[in-house]
C-alpha cells in the first residue's frame, strides 16, 4: 500500500503537479494579480507606482503585506483574501526587488498627540489632497479617470484598509519626510513641528472610531438579479420592454436571443430573448469613473418564457459597486438599479 | 515506521492534488501589445478553447458617434451552445450573466483585459449541479487571460 502510494506521488510529481509544494513564484503571482494596475515593473498606472524609490524606502514589508491582505475598501484596490501567507510574502519579495536600499521598519507603538489640534492642522494642510474627512482624492488611478500628469492619487486615510496597514510611526514618518516624486511634501519643511505632526497622526488614527467614510462604502446587494413576472405573453412583453426603455431615457438597440451566434438561427431558443439598450451620456459618465464597467455593457434586460410563465430579469447594477470595489460608482449603480426596476415594472404591470 | 510514512505519503498526495487558491471577483490583465494585436490574441485564445465569439461590442465607436471621446474599447462575448443551453435550462437566473465576456480597452501602447471570475456565480447560484461548469469556466478564463498576458 505504502509503496503504491509513494509511487503515485512520484508519478504525479513527474507530471508537473509538484509546484504546489514549491515556494510560490512572486513574479508570476505579481503578474497575475498586481501588474494590471501597478504595471509590470511597478511603474503604476491605475495603482500606486510601487517601484518609486520614495515609496520603497517609506513603507515597511508589514504595510505591503497588510495592504495586499485587506486592500482598500471602496477604493479599487481589492483585498486579496484568496492568497495565502506564503503567496503574499512572495509578492512582497518580488516588489522589493525594485528596492535599492533597506526597507523601512516601524514601531507598532501608538503616537500620542492632541487629536483636536490635529484636526485643525489636517484641515489646513492635508484636506486639500486627502479630502476634508480623509476620504481621499477623486478618481480611479492615474491612467483611468485621473489627469495623467500626476504620479499618484491622494490615498484615502479614513479607510479601514489603510488604517489596518499603516502604523502611527509610518504615518508620522511620511508626514515628516514626505514622499519624493509625489505631491506629498515634508511637513517639517512646511514649518510644522514634530509635536504638530504627532497631533495629525493622532487625529488620523481617530478615524478608526468614526463611522465608515463614504469613500470606503460599497453598495449592499440583496439580490444579484432583478426579476419581475409578466402578465403578458413573451412577444408583448418584449414590445413593452422596448417602449419602457425609451420612456426611461434610454435608446433601444437591438433584440437577440441568448443563443444568437452560438448556433444556427433555426436552433436558437426563441423563448430566451434579450433587449439591449443604452444611454450614451450615462455610459460616458460610468466609463469616466471606472472604464472596467464595460463588461456589463450594453444595458440589457432578458425576457424568458418557461412553462408558459413570462419573466423579465437583469443583473442588479448594484453588483458593480462591490465587484469593482469602487465607491465612486455607488451613485450611478443606484440610479441604474432604479432605472432597470422602473423599466421592468412598467413593462410588466 | 510504516504509519508515519503512510501519513507523509497521504499528506504529499493531498498537497499535490489540492486545487489552486480561489481568487477574488475580478480578473484583470495588462498586455504589453498594441490594442489590435492584443485583440487578435484574445480572440485566438478564446477560440482555441472551443468557444464561439458571438459578438464584438464596439463601445468606442458608439461613444464617438455621439461625440464622446474614447480610446479603443471592445466587449468580446463568447460561449458554447450546449453549455449555455444546459446551464440556463437548469437555472434561468443565469441568463443575465451570459454569454461570457471579456472587456478589452487600450491604455496607451498597451491593452487591459477585464472580466469577472466565473466562480463568483457559485455564490449567486449554489446549485451543486452547476459547480463543475463554473469551475470549467473559471479555469478557461484564467488560461485565456494568462495566455494573452504572457504573449505580451
Amino acid at each position: 500500500m505504502l509503496t503504491r502510494l509513494l509511487l503515485m506521488v512520484t508519478l504525479l510529481a513527474g507530471f508537473g503537479l509538484s509546484p504546489v509544494l514549491a515556494a510560490p513564484d512572486g513574479a508570476k503571482l505579481y503578474g497575475r494579480n498586481c501588474a494590471a494596475c501597478h504595471g509590470e515593473n511597478g511603474t503604476g498606472g491605475i495603482g500606486v507606482p510601487l517601484a518609486l524609490p520614495a515609496f520603497q524606502s517609506g513603507v515597511s514589508d508589514d504595510y505591503l503585506r497588510k495592504t495586499i491582505r485587506h486592500g482598500r475598501p471602496g477604493r479599487v484596490m481589492p483585498a486579496f483574501s484568496q492568497l495565502d501567507q506564503a503567496e503574499i510574502e512572495a509578492i512582497v519579495r518580488h516588489v522589493r526587488t525594485w528596492n535599492k536600499g533597506t526597507p523601512a521598519t516601524y514601531s507598532a507603538r501608538p503616537v500620542k498627540g492632541n487629536p483636536g489640534h490635529g484636526k485643525k492642522l489636517f484641515a489646513q494642510y492635508c484636506a486639500a489632497c486627502h479630502g476634508a474627512n480623509g476620504e481621499g482624492g477623486k478618481g480611479t488611478g492615474v491612467t483611468f479617470s485621473r489627469p495623467r500628469d500626476l504620479p499618484i492619487m491622494a490615498p484615502a486615510l479614513h479607510n479601514p484598509g489603510f488604517l489596518a496597514a499603516a502604523s502611527d510611526a509610518m504615518i508620522k514618518a511620511t508626514l515628516m519626510h514626505g514622499r519624493e516624486g509625489t505631491p506629498m511634501v515634508s511637513f517639517l519643511k512646511q514649518g510644522l513641528k514634530e509635536k504638530d505632526i504627532d497631533d495629525i497622526v493622532s487625529y488620523v488614527r481617530g478615524f478608526e472610531k468614526q463611522p465608515l467614510s463614504g469613500s470606503a462604502q460599497i453598495l449592499a446587494v440583496e439580490n444579484p438579479v432583478i426579476v419581475r413576472d409578466s402578465g403578458y405573453d413573451l412577444d408583448t412583453t418584449v414590445e413593452n420592454v422596448k417602449r419602457a426603455v425609451s420612456n426611461n431615457n434610454f435608446f433601444y438597440g437591438r433584440v437577440q436571443t441568448l443563443e444568437y451566434g452560438l448556433t444556427d438561427p433555426a436552433n436558437e431558443n426563441p423563448k430566451q430573448v434579450i433587449v439591449y439598450f443604452c444611454n450614451i451620456s450615462l455610459l460616458n459618465q460610468a466609463l469616466a469613473i471606472d472604464p472596467r464597467v464595460g463588461m456589463f455593457l450594453p444595458c440589457r434586460i432578458t425576457i424568458l418564457e418557461t412553462n408558459g410563465k413570462v419573466q423579465v430579469m437583469s443583473v442588479n447594477p448594484k453588483v458593480l459597486s462591490s465587484l469593482f470595489n469602487n465607491s465612486e460608482l455607488n451613485r450611478l449603480c443606484d440610479e441604474m438599479s432604479k432605472s432597470y426596476t422602473a423599466i421592468m415594472e412598467e413593462a410588466t404591470l | 515506521m510504516k504509519k508515519p510514512l503512510q501519513w507523509m505519503g497521504a499528506v504529499c498526495l493531498a498537497l499535490l492534488l489540492c486545487a489552486p487558491a480561489a481568487a477574488g471577483d475580478l480578473m484583470m490583465a495588462r498586455v504589453n501589445r498594441l490594442f489590435p494585436e492584443a485583440m487578435t490574441l484574445l480572440q485566438s485564445a478564446i477560440s482555441s478553447r472551443g468557444y464561439t465569439v458571438t459578438r464584438l461590442q464596439q463601445v468606442n465607436e458608439n461613444l464617438q458617434r455621439r461625440e464622446f471621446k474614447s480610446d479603443m474599447y471592445r466587449v468580446v462575448y463568447f460561449g458554447k451552445y450546449e453549455e449555455v443551453r444546459q446551464a440556463t435550462a437548469r437555472n434561468p437566473g443565469l441568463i443575465p450573466f451570459l454569454p461570457l465576456n471579456i472587456t478589452i480597452f487600450a491604455e496607451g501602447d498597451q491593452a487591459i483585459l477585464v472580466t469577472s471570475h466565473p466562480q463568483m456565480l457559485r455564490d449567486y447560484f449554489p446549485d451543486p449541479e452547476l459547480k463543475p461548469l463554473f469551475e470549467r469556466w473559471e479555469k478557461d478564463m484564467l488560461e485565456i487571460m494568462d495566455e494573452v498576458r504572457e504573449a505580451g
